[in-house]
């Protein structure tokens, strides 16, 4: 492989260095580096980042193909400025067994774009009943660690006791998606003013309060570690500075959506305002921001929720839930936390990148911008401003709520062990 | 006016009152022998039910008719989704046919403000109830009623409900109705009191232009009119509440509780009754219950929001004092 100089770059919003990529590693960070022969990309200060790591996507293959593919997420993924994906179990048929797990990681080695991780569901069929073969999963090629329902809550309590004492046995974590279901009977929106005045049924805070009060508690008794998907409330905020308090090793993230709009939205019974856990109030909004920045919630993922526009044109009720979110979402986290100053971009990498990488033992990703090192990064024009167009998305799906929207930052590049997937903001 | 009627939230005091002063016009022509005006002629109106409501319907049907448009009746029951064809291909089937105005009954809260709002269709929509959202003309033939009976048939003209104090009782939560009067009531000035029991009224019910209250017995004796609303037997099984007679005992109005109305104060409700469960046979049978007078109502409020939305280009009565806005 050839050599590639990015000259200028600020590595971690810091003073503008020289990264230069031999191959599939990074050979030498510093300024005034020359090499013969290597490809130059002049960075002019944009910000480089280690590649990004999202711990939760959805990328639909198998089984919804009509709404996005291995090949059509890893190429969103690679314009978001990521390198490694989490792909939730939530496909038809669902990952609950070695043989779909394999499949969706050499789909995702195939392509090329992004690494693909399969996470496998907890229970066969996502049905909370019967816990699947973590073990199989674990040991096939896809060498799963991150097991989840999400969509669904592995709501029972012993099963989710269980799920979480089997998978110590290999480093495991289960990844809950904390939603009581009989509290979320026919849940349409969060339950509050605005569902009051709309006549839309309620998704109450305390169907995820709950479930994570009594998760943390079950990772304190059994000592295993737990992470809490999607995160929304101030009050699931409060729990899990709580249980970190009390030294439980619980992680959490916060999707994008999350950090900027509020149920203010619904209004419109646009459903491109439709997901599950719904969007909050303004309160939890700026309650998820603190916990983003203070490290109580660890990450920002996507929940990358690709839906085609049939399903999303209709009455709000019959919508599905869920936005699209990789090409998006380092934009929206400019947005909300560096350009309010909660966040410089150590932090950004920190929260999108290092920390996603740890929880699911992603050892090539998330890794320091220094010598020695995989060559997964992204280089990002933080002074850009622009409209979010989605005709210009790489993912099949357009049911993104920041259409119109203008919003910071833009990817430029993406190396993926120092091949580029994205050069000039456009895919290779 | 607006173009549509989608919420009785949209609607300002002066709107409000302008369709009430209306459909006293237009009630005048039921009075009549030939109960017609030539007002829509040649206009089409469809009513597209994707939900059961032959009360509702037949009450749009006959506004229509005696306004001499063209009717058409489009029932679908359930979901969009169920039934295969999306809401979207159902309006742009029927605007391909050339309709002024879409009359919508759907159990999606929000259905019809999608249909007005999301650029499918270019006619006139109205609201003829939505999920558990807003029933705007229910609202207005609610208050048509109130204005005639605590202000005055001709007095109230060009009047509002200013000071009346209304009570709405009953499933508040599962209800378009009360969310509809809340705001038409406080619109027009009217004081709105909400009792119900506490699971079947809505969080968020605190930010509502409203007084809300647990104690029937208590709001009685300050109440100009009554709302009883409908209550499902099944919600019971839902634990919202334990039995239907504990229900009964305390939320039901019985001639004991009617009695301590004050003598001027009428008794409302929406229909269907359901009689024994909110509602006694001798208030609903008696001479202060207004349900019936209410249907008769309806059809006259339905007539003037007809009219004012699809803006006749003539007086839509003789000597009528219609101000188009």
């Amino acid at each position: 492989m050839s050599k590639i100089l990015i000259r200028g770059a600020k590595v971690l919003g810091g003073e503008p260095q020289d990264v230069l990529i031999d191959g599939e590693t990074i050979a030498a960070v510093g300024t005034g580096l020359e090499a013969d022969g290597a490809e130059v990309v002049e960075a002019g200060g944009k910000v480089l980042l280690p590649g990004l790591v999202d711990l939760h996507t959805h990328l639909r293959e198998p089984g919804r193909e009509d709404s996005e593919t291995v090949l059509t997420g890893t190429r969103a993924a690679a314009r978001g400025g990521y390198t490694s994906v989490f792909a939730m179990a939530n496909t038809f048929p669902v990952a609950d067994t070695a043989g779909v797990v394999e499949q969706v990681w050499r789909l995702g080695q195939e392509h090329g774009y992004c690494d693909v991780q399969p996470i496998g569901a907890v229970t066969v069929g996502l049905e909370g009943a019967k816990l699947a073969e973590l073990g199989a999963m674990h040991e096939s090629a896809a060498g799963v660690t991150v097991f989840s329902d999400d969509g669904k809550c592995v709501h029972d309590a012993v099963i989710m006791r269980r799920a979480l004492e089997y998978v110590k046995a290999f480093g495991g974590v289960i990844a809950q998606h904390a939603q009581e279901p009989r509290l979320t009977e026919g849940a349409q929106m969060n339950e509050g003013v605005v569902s009051a005045e709309l006549g839309l049924g309620g998704w109450p805070a305390v169907a995820e309060e709950s479930v994570i009060a009594r998760d943390v508690l079950l990772a304190e008794h059994v000592g295993s570690r737990v992470h809490i998907c999607h995160l929304s409330t101030a009050g699931s905020v409060e729990i899990v500075r709580w249980a970190k308090s009390r030294g439980i090793d619980v992680t959490a993230e916060v999707t994008p959506h999350h950090l900027l709009l509020t149920d203010e939205l619904v209004r419109t019974y646009n459903p491109v305002y439709k997901v599950n856990p719904p969007l909050r109030t303004e309160r939890d909004v700026m309650a998820l921001r603190e916990a983003l920045a203070d490290g109580t919630i660890d990450i920002v993922a996507t929940d990358h929720a690709p839906h085609p526009h049939e399903d999303k044109d209709c009455e709000w009720p019959a919508a599905a839930m869920g936005m699209v979110g990789l090409e998006t979402a380092l934009s929206v986290v400019q947005e909300t936390m560096v350009d309010t100053g909660l966040l410089n971009w150590a932090g950004v990498a920190d929260r999108m990148s290092v920390k996603p990488a740890r929880i699911g033992r992603a050892t090539d990703h998330g890794r320091p911008v220094s010598a020695g090192e995989p060559a997964n990064l992204t280089l990002v024009d933080t002074a850009y401003r622009g409209t979010v167009d989605p005709a210009g998305f790489a993912s099949r799906s357009r049911n993104t709520p920041y259409e119109g929207r203008e919003l910071p930052g833009r990817v430029t590049h993406t190396w993926l062990r120092g091949k580029a997937t994205l050069v000039d903001g456009k895919l290779t | 006016m607006q173009r549509h009627l989608i919420s009785a939230a949209d609607l300002t005091r002066d709107d409000a009152v302008l369709i009430l002063d209306t459909a006293e016009e237009m009630a005048r022509v039921a009075d009549r022998p030939i109960k017609k005006l030539p007002t829509l002629r040649g206009r089409t109106v469809v009513n597209l039910f994707f939900e059961d409501s032959t009360r509702t319907r037949i009450s749009f049907e006959a506004a229509e008719k005696r306004l001499s448009a063209d009717v058409i009746n489009f029932t679908a029951k359930g979901s969009s989704v169920s039934k295969g064809e999306s809401l979207k291909d159902t309006a742009q089937t029927l605007e391909a046919m050339g309709v002024d105005a879409v009359v919508i009954r759907h159990s999606a809260s929000g259905a019809p403000y999608r249909l007005a709002n999301s650029g499918w269709i270019d006619a006139a929509v109205i609201n003829a109830g939505d999920g558990t959202h807003q029933h705007p003309t229910q609202a207005l033939l609610d208050a048509f009623t109130m204005r005639r009976r605590l202000v005055g048939r001709d007095t109230g003209l060009g009047r509002d409900l200013a000071g009346r104090r209304i009570t709405i009782v009953g499933d508040v939560l599962h209800s378009r109705v009360a969310r509809s009067n809340v705001d038409l009531l406080h619109t027009l000035g009217a004081e709105v009191t909400l009792v119900a029991p506490p699971t079947l009224l809505p969080v968020g019910v605190e930010t509502w232009p409203c007084e809300v209250s647990y104690d029937l017995d208590s709001t009685l004796p300050k109440s100009d009119a009554v709302m009883m609303l409908r209550v499902q037997r099944e919600r019971m099984n839902a634990a919202f509440f334990p039995t239907e007679r504990e229900y009964s005992r305390r939320y039901g109005l019985d001639g004991d509780r009617m009695a301590r109305m004050p003598e001027h104060a009428i008794v409302m409700h929406p229909g269907p009754m359901v009689r024994g469960m909110e509602i006694t046979a001798e208030v609903a049978d008696s001479g202060r219950c207004t349900v019936v007078e209410q249907v008769a109502n309806g059809v006259s409020i339905r007539m003037a929001v007809l009219y004012l939305l699809l803006g006749g280009n003539e007086p839509a009565v003789t000597h009528a004092r219609i101000e188009e806005k």
